[in-house]
Formats: C-alpha cells, structure tokens, sequence
C-alpha cells in the first residue's frame, strides 16, 4: 500500500503532519498533546458521547467533539482556548452532579480518570444543589466488582463487549438519567477477557472483586512480568504491597496483548497465597513428614538420588518438569540430570505419542508474528478451543475474522467462538485424523500437487466427501494462510500423524503452521533441552532418554519433579501416579504440598511460583522475554533456578556456579542463538494411518481453561466464575437417549478398574458416540489416560 | 385574501373515506406511479423537479428534499433504504398522524417514488401509540401490493419495490433519523454520531435517506402539478404548503394546510382565534423545542421558514403553540423541560445530566424553593448544553429555557421572590 499522504494541521500552535481521516484526539495522543476524555479509547470503537474532550476548532460555530472530528488540511485546533476550557469544565461539571465524591472509599481513588480530570477541569464548590442519583449494584460474578451509582455511561464496558470480545453482556438499559449499565438480567460474566472492563472504566464502578479494599494505588509497587499460564507471553504488571503480590494488571505490548490481558493471567495470582503454599522444605523420614532447614533437605534429597542411582543406574532417574517453568529451571534441571548421567527428561506432559520427535524441529512454535494472525485470510484450526486455550491468540482471529478472514475447523467438540467458522468438522478425536486426511487428500487434489507422494499414497484409500472439498476449496482460497494446531491436535493419540497431515495440508495451500503449544514456556523448555531426545541448544544426544510417556511406563527408581502435580497435569494420572508411587525416591520441587504428593514423594523443596521468581519465558514466536522477581518469596521458598544451582554444587557437577539467573539464561541463549535448526526436512512418514478408534464411547480430555496448571487452580475468583467448569460428564443428546440417561442424572464412569461418580450435562458441543470429562479435577484424576480410551457410564 | 386549505398532502381530505384505494385513485392517486414506471422516467428527472420545487423537509429541519435525495448514488451495489419517519413525536405536532389516517397511499405513493429514484427498499417507521394510523397505512400498503403497486415486477416494469410499515415503542428520540435507524435496527434507539451522515452510513450501514411523512406525501403532488405550481404556492425558498398544527388557547384547534408566507394573524383567525376576552401572550411557532416568541413579535410574522429564523425561532414541525394571557410561562417552561428531562436518551452528558438538572432548578422556582441567582444560573446551564450534544435534543431542552427566561424574566423573578405566579 503506498504511503499516505499526510496532512498538515495545528494544535495548539504545534504544526503537526498527520494521517488525513484520523481524528483529532490521534493527532493530538502523537503529539503529546493531552485532551482529557472518557469515552474514548484507542482499542474501540468511537461513542463521543462523553464530550469531554471537546476542543476549539478554527470556522467551526460551535466546540467539537476531538474523539470524533477528523482532521481536515490546514485544521487550527484549540485545546486550551476559553472556549475549549468552557465547554470543558461544562461537561465535567455536569459528570460531577450525579457522581458520588466517594473517592475516599472507593477503590479507583487514585487511579481515576475522573478524578485526574476533576482536578483539571473542576471546581471546588458544586453549584449543584438538588439529590444525587443512585444506581442499584450489580452482581456480575465474581471478578468484577460493581458500583453503579459511580458510572458516568461511558459504555467503553459496553463496547468492550460488543467489539473487542464480541460478547454483548453489558448493555444500557433505561433513558436519559435513569440509564443504567448492566447485564439486565443478572448473569455472570461468561467471557475469558472479562477483566478487561475493569482496566476500560474510568471511573469506580467496574473494580477487581479479588482486589477489592485490600490496599491503595498509590501503596502499590509495581514490578514488570510475564503471565504465566499460555504460550502467548502476555506482558503484565504485577502491583504488590508489602511484599505481596496484589494484583496484576496489562501491561501494553501491541505485537503481543496489546492493552489487554485474559483473566486468567489477570486473576490466577490468587493461587499464590492459597492455603496449599509450602513455606518450608520437608522430608520424609520413615513416613513421617518433617520440617527441616534448606540444608538438611538438600543433603536428604542428594543423598537418595544418590543411593538409588549408585544401587542401580542413572538411567533409573527421570525428572519431569511444568512446561510453566522458566527456561532457566528447565536449562538447569537438564544439566543436572544429564550431569548425573541421564537423558530421562520431558516437558511434554499431555503428548502421548513422540515417534516423530527425532524428525521435527527442537521447537515448533507460530512461524508468523501472533499480530500477523490477523492478516491471515484463510485459518484453519485443528484440534483446538483457542479462546479458552489461548485467549490473546482466540482475539486476533476474531480481528481477523472481522476484517474479513475465513476460519475453518476440525475438532472433536463444538467449540463455541468469538468468530464465525465458514467450513467445519466436529467428529470424535480419533476421527478427527481421518477428516484431516479426507481434507488434505481434497486439497491435493484439486491442486493435482505432486509434490508430496509419500503422504498421497497414505490417502489413497481415504473417502473425500463434500464437506472436504468445500473446507479444501475453501483453504485455497487467496491471500496468506495459517494453520493451527491446539491442545487435542498436539496431544492426539496419533499427534505425529496429525502433525504431518497439517504441513502437508498447510504446505499444499502454501501456507503455513503453527503449533499452540502447552503451557507457557514449551518452546523455552524444548530450546532448554527439557526433552529426552535432545540436549540445551538443539545438541544431539547418542541415545535419547526417555519420553514423558516411558518415564511413567518404566517403573523407574527415582524422579524429579518441578512444579507437577502429575494427577492434573499429565495425559495419564493413574499411570504417573503408579510410577511415582513404587518409585525408591521423589524429590518435589512444588510451590505446592497435596495430598498426592506428601504419598509419592520423599523430599518437598519449596520453590518460587510465578512472580516470586526472575526468569524467562519464550514464546510461540520464539521470543524471549524475560522478567524479575516482582514480590519476595513466601516463607522459605526459594527460586527454583536457585534450587537447582545448589543441587548441581551439592552434586559436585560442574558449571554450576551461577550468581543471577540472567547467567544461566546467557549461557543458553549463546547457545541456541548459534545452534543449527536439524530440520531433517523429511517428514516422518508412518507406513499407515490409524484411523480406527477401536472403542464404542471414546473419552475427550482436557483441563478446562481454569484446570490448566497449578496455580490457576488455585485462583479461587477463577474458580467461582461464570465460565469455570465442574467435574461432569457431558453428552451429546443422541447419544445419552441411547444410553438411556438424562441430564443432571448422576452417573458412574468407569475405567481401568476406576470408578467415579459424575452429573450428567447434555451437551450440544459433544460429537456423537464421545463423552467429555474434563480433566484438571480431582474427582477426575483417577480416570487415567486422557487421550481417546474406552470408558463405559451407567446410571448411579 | 382567503386562503386555500388542503393543496397537497390533505388534498383528498374532502372526499369519502379518503384513505381507500378506490378514493385515493379517482383523486388521480398512483397516476404518477404509473407514469414514472411506464415512460422509465429518469431518477435525475425527479430530483431536479423536487430542487425546483423547493420543497424543504416538514419534519423540523428544513433541508431541501431534492438536494437530500440526489446524495443517494443509486449505482452503489447493494441495498439502500428509504425511511419514513412516522415517529412524530415533537409535542404539539400531529400533523403526520392525519396524514397517516387520512391520506396513506399519498405517502406510499411519495415513498415509492422515492425508492425508484434511490433504487431503495422503503421502510415507514410509525410511532408506536399511533394505532389507527398504524392501522390504516397498514390497510393501505396491503391494497397497494394486492394492486401491484408494491412487490415484485411492479406493473410489469421488471423492478422490484418493497415497502413496510415498522412501529416504534414511544420514544420521542427516535424521531431523531439516526436514533430511528438504530431502533429500526433493532438496537436502543440512540443518535448516532455524525458523520457519517445516513446518505453513506445509513440502515444496516448502507446509503439511506430519511424524509418525514409530510414530505414524502407532498412528492407525488409536485410531480404531477409541477414544480413550479407547487414552488408559487408559497414564497421563495419557502416553496409550497405546510400544515400547521395550531393547539393551545384557540377556538377551533386542528390541522390547517396553508401555503407557506401565510401569515400568522390569518392561520390564528383559521383555527376560530383566540378565546373571548384573551391576548396573545406568546408563541412556541415550530413544537416545543422551538424557542418561544412572544405574542406581539408573533403577530408580525408569515408563516414560512425564514420569517420564523428572523425573529430566533424556527418553523420546526409546525406545531403552532398558543398561549393566552392566562399562561403561566413559569408552569409552560416547567412542563417542557419536564419532557426534555424524561426523553434524554442519555448518552451525551451536558444533555442527561443538564436535563433533570433543568427541569429540578424550574420545579423549585415553582415550588417556591429558589434564589435570584438560580436564574442566571439556569441560563448558563442550558447554554452548556446547547450545541454540546450528538443531536438536536440538546438544544430542544435548552431553548425553551433560555428564551423563556429572555422574554419572560419577570414572570421566574416575581415567583422566586413571592412565590406565587405573577397570575395569581
């Protein structure tokens, strides 16, 4: 597109160049010019109901709205002429009649832009003598706080919801005066990006609940982060007070969150102080467990690692790791166990088949800038629930999608989008993978492309019906093209050969694709050499250790654990938990102490969760964003890099005398920045695809969005909000009337000798011959492998 | 000089049942419909005709109807509308509901001349609490489409014209044209920032042009009697008729169409003149936003768009409001700012929150409950709402006030100071 031309205006005496069309409130923002406003906001669209921000324009009869006046050549603007001021302190004047001056107790005091904006335009004395209004509060669940009589109507809450998240919860109701927002009828708020509205409002009407009362701006300090929960890297702020951490807030970064953050960044640091916390390092000593001092834990938990590998081999010791973990944990926890002698080391907690790993790049993130998603034209999606999954990635495609983009789905449930999905195919996991094959078949066929017959000649036996050439006409349409491979794809029982279907698919429309990766540090851990296959810095191992999966197979004698809670967060808890279980030695390293673990382990070392410790996340983009410690560390706990730096002395390994964790992270990052990328380019050609599911009722299995990692879990607001889900069993209504049960009956679900108690909830998003029991849950915990596995359900 | 009554839109007025298609076509009704799609009349044909008409909108504004119609590119792919605005809520008006009632295929006709020349599907939005006109223009687009003239291929031409009737749910703020299209929409009535003006960004986004009822009905008579007759009929830039809708302290209140320039004097004597023994004390001369004029100036003015600007006021809707010497203006400026206060829609603050500020601070005058200064003040406060607003309810609100108190300030001094009207 060729460049603008710009035009010249005046503010306030400044010459200015500006883009023509844009309004007067841009120009001025890029000028640093301030005009105080309300209603206006960059991110939406413009209301200039306000009227704030009206300003003095040269030839116009009367002041004009800067929010919504586009710039017209040669423009003479006033910000600060009398009439400017006039209209201004006219229009605060008339905010102020009916706004409650609670400021003392409320919770914006401080950090209000009405308030900010009163000391401007204000005066001291109102001539306003008749009653204030008052506005009945709102429940709208449990993270967003309400005090409606503080609202000045805005409608930035409203518009938020109707354009940025495309959830029109919020709306005005009533006229003139007795307008009121609200959600008419009392609901909670059901979107991901919810919180938004809290940072949107300029006044005290939309506050944090969780925040709420527990201390002042100005008290706060404020510490830069990384949210820690998606592969997206959100940037955030985290504001403490005294030590603690008391809320966290976006911190604007336009290629990545832009000004805003899911809530379950938002939120999830309620977790830090859940009643589950370890503040000190325990041990077991003949099934007893004890408190004891950093050093005598440290010394315990050598000491049996050592006995066990000096009884049998290293190759009995596997450590398995969060891919929440920092890359300077996952580098350091590496080091110390190939140090010891072994190559048993995953991240990859949920990926259930591995045959391709040798094959595939170290790390396989987003090939395009996540901003590039929204000049995508054509998205297909496999296997993923991306606004629950990945938030921030879930609102690009809906930009992308509102400017015009086609987005395409195959996946195991209906997923309910922000987006509208021109072409899609919702069938059980395991045929998930025959339709991607039908779909790519079509696509190569209607390309006559040649170049892949490896993989043609797996399809040859695959029926292509309409909805595959509608989706694969479709797909190769014009414009650039990305597809995007989620949770159900990545962790499919069969990922390898989803994941050579969709490059080949993605290759055939020449586009390209991505892998939403778990968690938010995958792409560090991988790059950190947290893969059995695999040292730091791509560097090939002679043999590789063992994968997540043989780790729990192998009955092995030892384990490492950071920051897991294998019960939740592995594809196979009833297997993870037998293996840990007859093992000789565990050692723990959890912000957390369950239940399950006080069983399984013998030694407990408190490390730092997310914002106690400084570290580096990368994400699917492959960028490294790195971060302080915004608040100290409860109790005793410790950094994790720290821990694992002291065991690696304690060892007697070398390398590991590191003072700051931007040491470990250097020494990594020279590494990868010079390391060659083994892409084999040969796809990992299977000699067949398995299709069969070969069970009658298969299982699909995922942590809901607030199951996903041990802190979040923890976030009990999250827990109580209105999108948070419940251990249930859902079917689809066929397929319950065939079963012979009925919603909200309670039903017995049973596996691998298992049994568990559930309600029933007949859900419209669930295929035919499927049922969804969420994972993340401890009542679902003992079910074991998540993936497609044969289940039975009988009435209670 | 007698004056001719009923040229245009009540010209029919006179004849049995004259909302019938039977009646409205031994009128000549629907000539002109038939003319236009037989010969393919061309679109810049009519337009040019309205320009030369110098028909002006009826609903308030005043904009030339021609003008308007020619911003609407009818090349533009896609759909384009066509909106009458039915929602005639301006109080003291109730011209567009006789019109409705008694004379509907008039504004069909005018209507789907409108859409040929836009290449517009036509929607009339009526107020919600008019039920016979609702009922009648309902009964009269029924009788156009069983009679061909609305649907599909109308009267073999090969094109399409479809035309419905919608109703609003009473508030006065969707008489506002971007306030209506929201409603018509579906969504909460509200004004929509301009620009972008209907013409571009109109119904669902699409080119639009909103014309009231009296100025659709006038078209199909302008075309068939010439611009020229209808521009004669009243004076320059002031072209053709107007129905005045004459309330308050008369004999005979009603609807009159007059040729505009008409006077006043001869439109007050048409509606029987004042009651026995009264003076004229004052005049709302265009619906209750317009501001008030006093009797004496009133009595000098022609009934016609600029006479009324000439002496700061505006010819509006043309709801003519009488007021006797027996009007407490203290009372009348309450009542109004009342109705201001109550039909805010509330998005822009100067005017939800100016509003009942207004109308709090007049209630207490009356009430005896106010300062000397509290006048000056309320003054200042309506003039912080004037011209501060998205739409026009802004100034509606501010300008009863502010006139008002400009030429009836003894009236608000004396009851502020003995609490009591200078009446009593």
């Amino acid at each position: 597109m060729a460049e603008q031309e710009l035009v010249e205006i005046e503010i306030d005496g400044k010459k200015l160049q500006v883009k023509p069309g844009s309004m007067i409130i841009e120009a001025a923002d890029d000028a640093d010019i301030k005009i105080p406003r309300f209603c206006y906001h960059k991110k939406l669209s413009i209301a200039a109901n306000c009227r704030m921000c009206l300003v003095d324009v040269e030839k116009a009869n009367k002041p004009l709205p800067a929010c919504a006046t586009p710039i017209m050549p040669g423009m003479v603007v006033r910000t600060q002429s009398k009439e400017a001021l006039v209209a201004q302190r006219a229009v605060m004047e008339f905010l102020l009649i009916n706004h409650p001056l609670d400021c003392p107790i409320c919770d914006q005091g401080g950090e209000c832009e009405l308030q900010d904006v009163a000391m401007g335009y204000g005066k001291s004395v109102s001539r306003y003598t008749e009653g204030k209004r008052s506005v009945k509060d709102k429940d709208i669940g449990s993270l967003v706080a309400t005090d409606m009589t503080r609202c000045i109507l805005c409608t930035r809450c409203v518009r938020f919801g109707q354009e940025v998240i495309g959830l029109p919860e919020l709306g005005a109701t009533g006229r003139g005066e007795h307008t009121e927002i609200g959600t008419y009828i009392e609901k909670s708020l059901t979107s991901e990006m919810s919180g938004n509205i809290i940072d949107l409002c300029p006044v005290g009407a939309l506050t944090s609940k969780p925040f709420r009362f527990k201390a002042r701006a100005w008290e706060l300090e404020q510490g830069t982060s990384v949210a820690p929960h998606d592969c997206v890297g959100s940037n955030i702020y985290v504001h403490r007070h005294r030590d603690k951490v008391m809320r966290v807030v976006p911190k604007d970064d336009e290629s990545i969150n832009e000004c805003w953050i899911s809530d379950r960044d938002r939120f999830s640091y309620e977790g830090l102080y859940h009643e589950d916390r370890l503040t000190q390092p325990m041990i077991k000593k003949e099934g007893a467990w004890q408190v004891v001092d950093w050093q005598e834990a440290l010394t315990f938990a050598v000491d049996g690692l050592k006995k066990v590998i000096d009884d049998n081999t290293a190759a009995q010791l596997a450590a398995v790791a969060s891919p929440n973990s920092t890359v300077e944990e996952h580098y350091l926890l590496q080091k110390l166990v190939r140090g010891l002698g072994s190559h048993n080391i995953d991240h990859r907690l949920r990926q259930t088949d591995f045959s391709d790993q040798l094959a595939t790049p170290v790390s396989a993130g987003l090939p395009i800038s996540i901003e590039a998603i929204e000049t995508q034209e054509q998205i297909l999606l496999i296997g993923s629930d991306v606004q629950r999954e990945q938030p921030i990635v879930g609102h690009r495609i809906r930009r992308a999608y509102l400017r015009g983009t086609n987005v395409c789905v195959i996946n195991p449930m209906d997923y309910h989008f922000n987006f509208d999905v021109k072409e899609k195919i919702i069938v059980s996991p395991s045929t998930m993978l025959q339709e991607l094959a039908a779909v790519t078949k079509a696509v190569l066929d209607q390309t006559q492309n040649t170049r892949h017959g490896k993989v043609a000649d797996l399809l040859k036996q695959v029926t292509v019906s309409d909805s595959h050439q509608r989706m694969a006409k479709q797909l190769l349409g014009a414009g650039d093209k990305v597809v995007l491979l989620g949770a159900h794809g990545l962790n499919h029982l069969h990922s390898s050969q989803i994941k050579l279907l969709a490059n080949t698919l993605s290759q055939a429309i020449s586009g390209q694709c991505g892998y939403l990766t778990e968690g938010a540090n995958a792409t560090g851990a991988s790059l950190a050499g947290a893969i059995p296959h695999r040292c730091a810095a791509n560097l090939g191992v002679a043999k590789s250790g063992l994968d997540a999966k043989q780790i729990w197979q192998s009955q092995l004698k030892a384990f490492i654990l950071l920051n897991l809670e294998p019960e939740y967060d592995c594809a196979d808890p009833q297997m993870a938990l037998a293996s840990l279980q007859q093992a000789n030695f565990v050692v723990s390293l959890s912000p957390y102490m369950t239940s399950t673990m006080k069983d399984y382990a013998n030694v407990i070392l408190p490390v730092c969760p997310f914002a106690e410790t400084s570290g580096t996340f990368v994400n699917i983009e492959n960028k490294w964003q790195s971060f302080a410690a915004a608040a100290a560390p409860q109790g005793e706990a410790r950094p994790g890099w720290k821990v694992l730096r002291v065991l690696g002395n304690l060892f007697e390994q070398e390398g590991f005398d590191y003072t700051v964790s931007t040491e470990v992270r250097d020494e990594l990052k020279v590494a990868v920045d010079g390391m060659t990328m083994t892409q084999t380019n040969q796809d990992h050609i299977p000699s067949t695809l398995n299709f069969s599911a070969n069970v009658d009722l298969e299982r699909i299995a995922y942590p809901p969005i607030y199951r996903t990692d041990n802190l979040v879990r923890r976030g009990e607001s999250l827990q109580r909000s209105g999108i948070a889900e419940a251990a249930a069993v859902h079917l689809s209504a066929n397929t319950a009337t065939q079963m012979n049960l009925a919603d909200c009956e309670q039903v017995t679900v049973k596996q691998n000798g298992q049994h568990v108690n559930l309600p029933l909830h007949v859900d419209g998003r669930v295929p035919d011959n499927c049922v969804y029991i969420p994972s993340g849950f401890a009542e679902t915990a003992m079910l074991g492998v998540t993936s497609p596995a044969a289940l039975t359900l009988e009435r209670s | 000089m007698a004056v001719t009554l009923n040229q245009v839109c009540f010209r029919t007025l006179h004849l049995d049942k004259p909302w019938t298609l039977a009646t409205y076509e031994s009128a000549g009704g629907y000539a002109m419909w038939k003319k236009i799609l037989h010969e393919k009349t061309p679109p810049s044909e009519i337009v040019d005709t309205l320009k030369a008409s110098g028909l002006r909108g009826r609903g308030g504004a005043g904009f030339p109807t021609g003008l308007k119609w020619s911003f609407i590119n009818r090349d533009v792919p896609g759909d384009k509308y066509a909106v009458c605005n039915s929602d005639e809520g301006e109080p003291g008006t109730c011209k567009d509901r006789d019109i409705l009632t008694y004379n509907p295929h008039q504004l069909i006709e005018g209507m789907l001349i409108a859409q040929y020349v836009m290449n517009a599907t036509g929607y009339n939005y009526i107020r919600g609490e008019f039920d016979l006109p609702l009922e009648r223009t309902e009964a009269a687009v029924a009788e156009a489409r069983a009679a061909g003239y609305i649907g599909k291929n109308v009267l073999g031409s090969g094109m399409d014209f479809e035309l419905y009737n919608t109703v609003g749910a009473g508030a006065y703020i969707c008489g506002e044209e971007t306030a209506l299209l929201e409603s018509l929409e579906g969504k909460k009535g509200q004004p929509r920032f301009k620009p972008p003006f209907p013409a571009n960004y109109g119904l669902y986004g699409r080119p639009t042009t909103v014309n009231n009822t009296e100025t659709f009905a006038s078209v199909p008579v302008i075309l068939e009697k010439g611009a020229k007759w209808f521009a004669e009929l009243g004076k320059p830039n002031n072209g053709g008729t107007k129905i005045f809708s004459v309330t308050g302290h008369v004999k005979q209140p009603g609807n009159f169409e007059v040729p505009l320039g008409t006077s006043f004097a001869e439109l007050l004597e048409l509606a029987g003149g004042l009651k026995d023994g009264r003076t004229l004390k004052a005049v709302i001369p265009g619906g209750s936003s317009a501001p008030v004029v006093t009797g004496e100036t009133m009595m000098g003015l022609d009934m016609d768009y600029d006479s009324i600007a000439g002496a700061g006021s505006m010819l509006g809707s043309g709801a003519v409001i009488i007021m006797d010497d027996t009007t407490c203006m203290v009372k009348a400026l309450a009542r109004v700012a009342y109705f201001y206060y109550e039909e805010s829609c509330g998005q822009c603050t100067p005017c939800r929150e100016g509003t009942g500020w207004l109308y709090r601070v007049i209630k207490r005058i009356l009430d005896g409950n106010a300062g000397q200064h509290e006048l000056d003040m309320l003054d200042d406060v309506a003039s912080k709402i004037e011209g501060r607003t998205i739409c026009a309810l802004g100034d509606s609100a501010a300008w009863p006030v502010r006139s008002f108190i400009k030429h009836f300030r003894e009236e608000f001094e004396f009851m502020i100071q003995h609490k009591k009207s200078i009446l009593d």
